[in-house]
């Protein structure tokens, strides 16, 4: 593989190097729009995913504050809510319409519009170039397209909020028929088209960037940086970026019907319905299949949140310990590996819903294999800090945050994809403790560290440290203590998406362990907004970076100036002469990837 | 807004602003110091946090399984034959991972704190290692397998065939309730058509009159009655959005999808009289929790399973009345005012027009 990749970059690279030098000159004269607004820089356009990807975190984890509050206090009343939310919080109470289109949005707006495109669309923008050593991306328009099919994604989500019958209530996921039929709940009606029309927005989007992303790895990088001299972020991005334009049309296509039975009285989901007191025409389609198109984007789509953290994490794991990434062409392997395996583990978010036994057990099997490439990374990430001399930055406590609590909610995946055990877990909290530890929880970690370690690239300011350090502390202590418990909540299968527990003989014994959870979940709120003042702040009176190279790491973004302009390098791109992970090698701190490999350098 | 309200978010700005002027001082005293000596100095105690919170965090899993262990089903076992394995299974898996996780998490940990930057020491340079990188595929691979060998075992037992004689209860979902069929007699459900429904008309599964079958079908809401000791085969539909047939005592969740049936089975081990003094509840009851989003009253929509002894079950469907009758009341052989059938009539009826 390495050496097919070496001659492939050896003849390709060489144009686009020395057309970019000329097309450079023609930026210096940017006006206010062009340089903060319509911006084809990626570095600009990754800030831009960024702070709208905050903006969102913001919005998402306040709604989560609103519906905690109803599950940990049901029986509560807050009058500031009816002031708020008007009609939704009639009296002071959440009213279960309000209650179900929070946690839904909630649901979208994290998982796509937070974790894709504020996690990936920031970093992959902002590192892919800076990282392989191009000028911009293959196509600067196309990503500047790419955001702006984001934001206009953004609007239409952040409208549906808006409409009179509220935004769409059915759960992040949109099964039909409860998604297809306004009759089967008011958020189903034009709340639902709206959610529709953002997504597919959003999937143009996420195909857009993701098409330049590849492109741009495998077209520009530098002299010398075959495929296996790309720092683990890059393979990240990059496997990341052909997870989504594999998986998100399959999505598209699956909502593309949903639109059909909605609006154009086809039955591709929908058959043998009553409701409303009158029987529906359709016969004959299939809830279930938009399930298989929904979850053959839905589970890559949990790699494409996480893998661009753990290649970040990888990155920064190793320059903070001041040692090399342990076993990358391991790590590189596993990556593919997972990204291989995403495709073929779907249905085991489907174990009942009356799927074949049979063909559950080869999910079974595949599922759990996706664990031995995740324990590799583990147990990689591991060795790479055994015997380092480990500097614990803000971004680095992230880094080791991130694997801790990958491990945590790893592990619980061996519980939820194994069909026999999933019967008892599926649907309850034990399956909301799992994906918010390890897809949530962790990759947010993974986008913190990321903050953290590349803020002085971004903004060629620190980010404050002591906030850093709460930030974190705060952070990782309230996550587990949010959602540790909640695994006991799922083993006495306890639902999950249910408004109040108290009908229930079953489930009501929770309640103090449900306040519990909402003050420490406001609380770890609050500590996230301390991190958007340090964010805010540090950009325009932070400490200013006064070397080229403040961590000492290998890569080539660090060569750049302090604030690169469009074009990143002033002069030629350097040329690469090794891998990035240097580090502590015959003896020199760091060897930094532009640094020729001199005669007498042991092998390795 | 009242006032209450402005002195909290004056407290919590107040709070922030304090916390922010603190993190900036800090930073000129650092500066003040020399940016090395305050980096050296975070760095030692974020060394020591990690180990503590490592120990203190592990001291939480086992604080937090000692309070909440007895607040979940695990105490009182399964109340299923099969689900039996369930609750193996778990215990398998939480072995092998709990040691995973033990392992793994005091080694991040600790070599965290172990390795901190310390004056003089240099990193090993140790890119790789085939042989250990070798170890770490093989040994998850084996686990992995003991683990998938297990559970097809348990999964292919439990979603096999119910065994010949098991009684078979229908249950249907709707929103928000649970609609309950037994074949009667004949031990043959009648034929259904979605069209056919009409709750105005007693005809809430859509049954079809013209056939045979369904002339002794019992339908009853809300509660269904099976016998301890006998497998029961339910098999699910739903009228309208996907709901989910969930039995958390049992170990059993299925889904119910509009237009395609689904099945599950189990044998029930122990009645609700003796579940309630197992567990000390004398309001202890086997829930039905829907366990699919399925609109605004999903988190309301409960069913009740009473499980009852053969007698108890002979003695109570005796009483109940073909559904055939309560739609065609004139139809009826046992004629006039029938006192002992009205209980189930009636609710039928409420049914029909929540």
């Amino acid at each position: 593989m390495s050496s097919e990749a070496t001659n492939v970059q050896a003849t390709s690279v060489a144009l686009p190097h020395e057309t970019h030098q000329e097309a450079h000159h023609g930026h210096h004269h940017e006006t206010f729009i062009s340089k903060y607004i319509f911006s084809q820089d990626h570095k600009m356009i990754g800030k831009q995913f960024l702070i709208t990807g905050m903006f969102w975190a913001l919005l998402g984890g306040f709604f989560s504050v609103i519906f905690r509050l109803q599950l940990g206090f049901p029986d509560a009343r807050f009058p500031w809510m009816e002031e708020l939310l008007g009609q939704w919080a009639k009296g002071g109470q959440l009213q279960p319409e309000a209650y179900y289109a929070l946690v839904t949005m909630h649901g979208t707006v994290l998982v796509f519009f937070v974790l894709t495109a504020g996690l990936s669309g920031t970093f992959s923008n902002i590192l892919i170039p800076l990282q392989v050593g191009a000028r911009d991306m293959a196509s600067p328009f196309m990503n500047m397209l790419s955001y702006w099919f984001f934001f206009t994604a953004s609007i239409v989500m952040i409208s549906s909020i808006f409409v009179q019958t509220g935004p769409f209530s059915g759960g992040w996921t949109a099964y039909p028929p409860l998604s297809a039929l306004g009759d089967a709940s008011p958020g189903s009606k034009v709340g639902m088209d709206l959610w529709l029309i953002s997504m597919a927005l959003f999937v143009v989007s996420s195909l857009l960037g993701g098409l330049n992303y590849i492109a741009t790895v495998l077209n520009m990088r530098t002299k010398g940086m075959t495929m296996t001299r790309l720092p683990l972020t890059i393979w990240a991005f990059f496997f990341t970026a052909v997870l989504g334009v594999l998986s998100f049309p399959v999505l598209f296509s699956g909502f593309i019907l949903l639109i059909f039975d909605r609006h154009f009285g086809t039955s591709f989901y929908l058959s043998d319905i009553f409701i409303n007191g009158q029987a529906l025409p359709n016969e004959g389609g299939s809830a279930i299949l938009y399930q298989h198109l929904f979850w053959f984007l839905g589970h890559p789509e949990v790699y494409i949140i996480l893998l661009p953290a753990m290649g970040m994490v990888s990155e920064i794991l190793s320059v903070n310990s001041r040692k090399p990434i342990f076993g990358y062409m391991a790590m590189v392997g596993s990556l593919f590996a997972i990204a291989i395996l995403a495709f073929l583990v779907w249905a085991h978010h489907m174990f009942v819903t009356g799927l074949n036994p049979f063909l559950g057990a080869f999910f079974v099997l595949l599922t759990l294999l996706i664990a031995v490439p995740s324990a590799i990374k583990v147990f990689n990430w591991i060795t790479t800090i055994w015997k380092g001399n480990l500097r614990f930055t803000p971004g680095m406590l992230f880094a080791l945050g991130f694997v801790s609590l990958f491990i945590s909610g790893g592990l619980t995946g061996i519980f939820l994809g194994n069909s026999a055990l999933d019967i008892h877990l599926h649907d309850t909290y034990f399956v909301i403790a799992h994906f918010h530890i390890v897809m949530g929880v962790a990759s947010m970690f993974g986008m913190f560290a990321g903050i953290y370690h590349w803020f002085p690239k971004m903004y060629g300011r620190y980010l404050n440290n002591t906030l850093g350090y709460i930030h974190f502390w705060a952070t990782i202590i309230g996550a587990y203590l949010i959602f540790w418990p909640m695994h006991y909540e799922g083993l006495a299968g306890m639902p999950r998406r249910y408004y109040k527990f108290d009908i229930w003989e079953s489930f009501k014994q929770f309640g103090e362990l449900n306040v519990f959870i909402s003050v420490v979940s406001i609380i770890v709120f609050l500590v996230q907004i301390l991190f958007l003042i340090n964010f805010f702040y540090s950009i325009f009176k932070g400490r200013k970076v006064t070397s080229q190279n403040p961590w000492g790491a290998n890569t080539l973004e660090w060569t750049t100036p302090i604030n690169p302009g469009h074009g990143n390098w002033e002069g030629e791109i350097p040329e690469v002469y090794r891998w990035a992970y240097d580090y502590g090698k015959d003896g020199k701190e760091y060897i930094p990837q532009t640094t020729p490999v001199s005669a007498d350098e042991s092998k390795h | 807004m009242t006032t209450t309200t402005y002195l909290v978010i004056a407290a919590a700005v107040l709070v922030f602003v304090v916390i922010f002027q603190i993190a900036k001082a800090s930073e000129y005293v650092s500066v003040l110091k020399g940016e090395e000596q305050a980096r050296k100095q975070s760095n030692k105690i974020n060394a020591a946090l990690l180990l503590g919170f490592m120990i203190f965090g592990l001291i939480g899993v086992w604080y937090c399984n000692k309070i909440l262990y007895k607040q979940t089903l695990f105490p009182q076992g399964s109340a299923s034959v099969e689900g039996e394995k369930i609750d193996e299974m778990l215990w398998i898996t939480i072995a092998v991972t709990g040691v995973v996780f033990i392992i793994t998490q005091v080694l991040l940990f600790y070599f965290a704190w172990k390795y901190q930057e310390k004056e003089g020491r240099t990193s090993y340079y140790f890119p790789h290692n085939n042989k250990l990188e070798v170890i770490w595929t093989v040994v998850p691979a084996i686990a992995l397998t003991v683990l998938v060998v297990f559970g097809l075992k348990f999964w292919f037992q439990i979603t096999s065939d119910a065994p010949k004689g098991a009684m078979t209860v229908e249950i249907v979902g709707k929103q928000f309730g649970w609609i309950m069929r037994y074949p009667g007699k004949d031990g043959k459900f009648g034929k259904t058509y979605f069209r056919n429904i009409n709750d105005e008309q007693n005809n809430s599964l859509g049954q079809i009159w013209d056939d045979q079958a369904n002339f002794d079908d019992v339908v009853t809401t809300q509660t269904m009655y099976i016998v301890k000791g006998r497998p029961v085969k339910l098999i699910i539909g739903s009228r309208d959005v996907i709901h989910d047939v969930g039995l958390s005592h049992f170990r059993m969740k299925m889904d119910a999808v509009p237009g395609i049936p689904t099945t599950l089975w189990f044998t029930p081990k122990y009645t609700t009289k003796e579940m309630k003094q197992r567990t000390g509840n004398p309001d202890f009851l086997y829930e039905i929790s829907c366990d699919q989003m399925c609109g605004n009253g999903h988190y309301s929509m409960k069913g009740i399973i009473e499980v009852v002894t053969q007698e108890e079950f002979d003695l109570w469907m005796a009483k109940q009345k073909p559904n055939y009758y309560v739609a065609f009341p004139d139809k009826d052989p046992s004629a006039q005012p029938a006192v002992p059938a009205a209980d189930t009539t009636q609710r039928a009826i409420a049914a029909a027009n929540f």
